[in-house]
């Protein structure tokens, strides 16, 4: 009968010795993968044998249109790649097209440029501290997480209008002033956050005994294999590589911050766990970080908060490479411009592109639980992937 | 052989002799009322555990489809019918359409031995409530949950595809293990009670429910309840987060609905077990039963403390969904293997004593001494060497096979040196 021969077909692990591996696509489309990353997985039980990132369903072109787009259209195009850091994203194209021009940025434009890269990059964590238990089988925290997301942009929308696409960056400087009062009601949130994930995400997940078992020792990294690989931002800082741009090559006005408010936070084993508590810990950092921000901003004189441009805008003739330290790590924008209103080339080093192409080494030996665990805790975007 | 004479003490409790006495018209009422329970039970308890989870997770849950969305769980399931039932080309048929009745049957056949109250007066026939016990009803249910199982084994076999394939494995390697910790926790409760019979456990339980003597068993059989039913942390076959769906992963519509409807009247099964064999079954609770010489426990009162019973214990399933993480696979079959089922030796032995000791006549503290002195040495002697076993690499963590049950297959190179030696 056909179904038999099915049977054979399918699963040919019934004839002895010889038994065929089972091949496991986990995605295009898994809960797992968070978009359309895929894996192809080679089985032996529930053991993984051999893992292969497959990428590029989400390929939306995104460096071709760059060559196609003034430098005030490439903004918007720029801060989707990553759409959970929209803010930063901006930010390095706007970085690198003023460095080119060789303009000034007014000083209440970097200041408040740094407040909200930090509030983004709560923004970005808390996702993740909420979607990386979800891997894990607890339902309940991605709304706590949520939540305070949701007071987070109320903020960010009250000055931008958008919740997650900010379009709030310009060359030379941000789009218009903060509204009167917005210090107060950002300062607002952010006690209200850190009081709430220090109280709802933190007792409920850091501690707990199943999230721990099944989170330490699993997926380690050593900091040569981050290195080999280029994987940067809190999944290399949890392996001991103590490396962030905001300390190492300050941008914005992260070079005047104490560095005892600017703490990097670095773990050593590499494993889940690790990778975990390095997004959970900047969180508190990023928060007070924004804190100082908005303590520095009222401080300083009225005065301007962008610059006014002409009507075209050229890059002159030349090249240059801006990068930031994105929320999910190294985001680098290489500017090649030929004196025209769009640039030449601009070349996309993302961060979660680098960061998942260490899973075909880390994966194999893991049983198929492990590998949602690792999964979830190399905090990838997937269009920060496929660009 | 105690069954009778504590049953003699007990405010209206039933000898098994009142059973198999009842007209056809009684059965089918029974029975009707008991399947209609359990359906009702299934749709309200969706409902609750999504409000509750909702509640839970700062929303308000489903709150559109009649009062306080409460038809939520019955609009679910008219969706779930009207739906195609598709069958994917490439599966093994007789099996697939036969798994799900296989999983949702003995789920309900299980609850006939469950006691829900004790004798009453039906159109003037004296009769329990209970459709039937039989001597070894507790077996049954073990008998009945191992069926079950089948269901979802099978399921993932039929459905040809990898996913449920995982899921059954791990669903098989799951309930054989917790089967296992279940029985003996529910061991130490037969020593006490001296019968197996539903209802001559409940009547043993009139002044004191075993939950308190036998509080570890009581932990075991939770603990065990709950990997038993697949529920969350130990929902593993079918973890959504890895095996998209597990077991029914390929299965729709009114399936896939047999599939769920199995799942929810197995946490009831399971939950009233618990109440009949630990929280005292259909008895009243502690302060309201002295209350005029026990008139609560009498007549259709102990429907309502059964229910309540039965209820708390289901809110303690929605609860541990809302709260815990899943655990790994090897580390759920350590905790059954390397936990729960020494523990669960080690404590029956302790009550067998017990049991042996009393029933000998001895008086409390001897027996106490006893025990308790053998135990202490015991105690003592393992924990020196489970500290010894600590200083050196655990080997155990990592089994070779990803901690599956695997039949021993013949090494290649053993063949291949095999063949060496003949040449």
């Amino acid at each position: 009968m056909g179904d038999g021969q099915a049977t054979r077909e399918v699963v040919a692990a019934t004839s002895g010795i010889h038994a065929s591996d089972m091949v496991l696509n986990i995605g295009p489309q898994h809960p797992a993968t968070h978009g359309v990353l895929r894996l192809a997985l080679t089985l032996d039980g529930e053991r993984i044998v051999r893992a292969d990132p497959i990428v590029g369903y989400m390929h939306r072109g995104a460096e071709k249109l760059f060559e196609a787009r003034d430098y005030r259209q490439i903004i918007v195009l720029a801060n989707r790649h990553d759409w959970l850091s929209a803010f930063s994203n901006e930010l390095g194209v706007c970085l690198a097209v003023e460095r080119m021009l060789g303009m000034e940025v007014p000083v209440r434009a970097v200041w408040a440029r740094t407040l909200l890269a930090e509030l983004n990059r709560v923004l970005n964590h808390l996702m993740f501290l909420g979607s990386y238990p979800i891997e894990l089988g607890a339902i309940t925290p991605i709304f706590y997480a949520f939540r305070e997301r949701e007071i987070l942009q109320a903020v960010m929308e009250e000055i931008s209008g958008g919740r997650m696409h900010y379009m709030f960056n310009r060359v030379g400087g941000l789009k218009e002033d903060l509204p009167a009062g917005w210090y107060d009601r950002a300062g607002e949130a952010i006690e209200t956050v850190r009081r709430r994930v220090r109280a709802d995400i933190d007792a409920l997940v850091r501690g707990n005994e199943i999230f721990r078992a099944r989170t330490r020792g699993v997926g380690a990294l050593t900091s040569t294999q981050i290195e080999q690989y280029g994987v940067s931002g809190p999944i290399a800082r949890a392996s001991g590589v103590d490396f962030d741009l905001r300390r190492d090559e300050p941008y914005l006005a992260y070079g005047e911050i104490p560095a005892d408010l600017l703490r990097i936070v670095t773990r050593t084993e590499g494993d889940c766990l690790a990778r975990f508590e390095c997004l959970l810990d900047q969180v508190y950092v990023s928060l007070d970080v924004a804190e100082h921000c908005i303590d520095r901003l009222r401080s300083l004189p009225v005065g301007p908060i962008n610059v006014r441009l002409p009507k075209v805008v050229k890059a002159p003739e030349g090249a240059t490479y801006a990068w930031t330290e994105n929320p999910l790590g190294i985001n680098g924008y290489y500017l090649v411009s030929r004196g025209e209103k769009t640039p030449w080339r601009l070349k996309l080093r993302t961060a979660s592109f680098n960061n998942v192409q260490v899973l075909s080494e880390l994966l194999p030996g893991t049983l198929i639980a492990d590998m949602v665990a690792i999964l979830g805790s190399m905090f990838f975007v997937v269009g920060d992937i496929d660009k | 052989m105690s069954g009778g004479v504590l049953a003699a003490t007990s405010s209206g409790g039933a000898h098994l002799g009142i059973f198999g006495q009842d007209p056809w018209w009684l059965i089918i009422i029974k029975t009707v009322v008991i399947f209609v329970f359990l359906m009702l039970t299934t749709i309200l308890m969706i409902w609750a555990e999504r409000r509750i989870i909702g509640r839970m997770q700062q929303r308000p849950g489903p709150n559109r489809v009649g009062p306080f969305g409460m038809a939520q769980g019955l609009a679910d399931g008219v969706k779930l019918m009207l739906k195609e039932d598709l069958i994917p080309a490439l599966v093994d048929k007789p099996l697939y359409i036969l798994a799900p009745l296989v999983s949702t049957i003995p789920a309900f056949l299980s609850f006939a031995v469950i006691p829900v109250g004790p004798v009453v007066s039906i159109f003037g026939h004296r009769t329990p409530l209970q459709i039937t016990d039989l001597p070894v009803a507790v077996l049954f249910i073990l008998a009945m949950a191992s069926i079950g199982v089948y269901g979802i084994v099978l399921a993932g076999w039929s459905s040809q595809s990898p996913y449920p394939l995982l899921g059954a494995l791990r669903s098989a390697a799951q309930v054989i293990s917790y089967e296992v910790a279940m029985g003996l926790s529910l061991a130490a409760v037969f020593l006490y009670a001296g019968s197996l019979s539903t209802s001559e456990i409940v009547t043993a339980q009139s002044k004191l429910w075993y939950a308190l003597p036998l509080f570890p068993s009581f932990i075991m059989y939770l603990v065990s309840m709950i990997g038993e039913t697949n529920r969350a942390p130990f929902d593993l076959p079918e973890a959504e987060s890895e095996l998209v769906a597990g077991f029914h992963t390929e299965y729709a519509s009114i399936k896939f609905a047999m599939f769920f409807l199995a799942e929810y009247v197995n946490m009831t099964t399971v939950s009233a077990l618990a109440v009949t064999l630990f929280l005292g079954g259909w008895h009243a609770p502690w302060p309201l039963s002295t209350f005029d010489h026990g008139v609560l426990n009498t007549g259709w009162w102990p429907v309502l403390w059964f229910l309540g019973k039965v209820f708390i214990l289901l809110f303690g399933f929605i609860w541990l969904r809302g709260t815990l993480p899943r655990l790994r696979y090897d580390q759920f079959m350590a905790l059954g293997w390397k936990v729960l089922i020494p523990a669960s030796l080690v404590w029956i032995m302790i009550v067998a004593a017990f049991r042996e000791l009393t029933n000998e006549g001895r008086t409390r503290l001897q027996t106490l001494i006893y025990v308790g002195i053998p135990l202490a040495l015991v105690v003592l002697v393992a924990s020196f060497f489970t500290e010894k076993s600590d200083d050196e690499p655990d080997d155990s963590l990592e089994p070779p096979s990803g901690g599956y049950p695997m039949p021993v297959l013949t090494d290649p190179e053993a063949t291949a040196t095999l063949e060496v030696s003949r040449d």
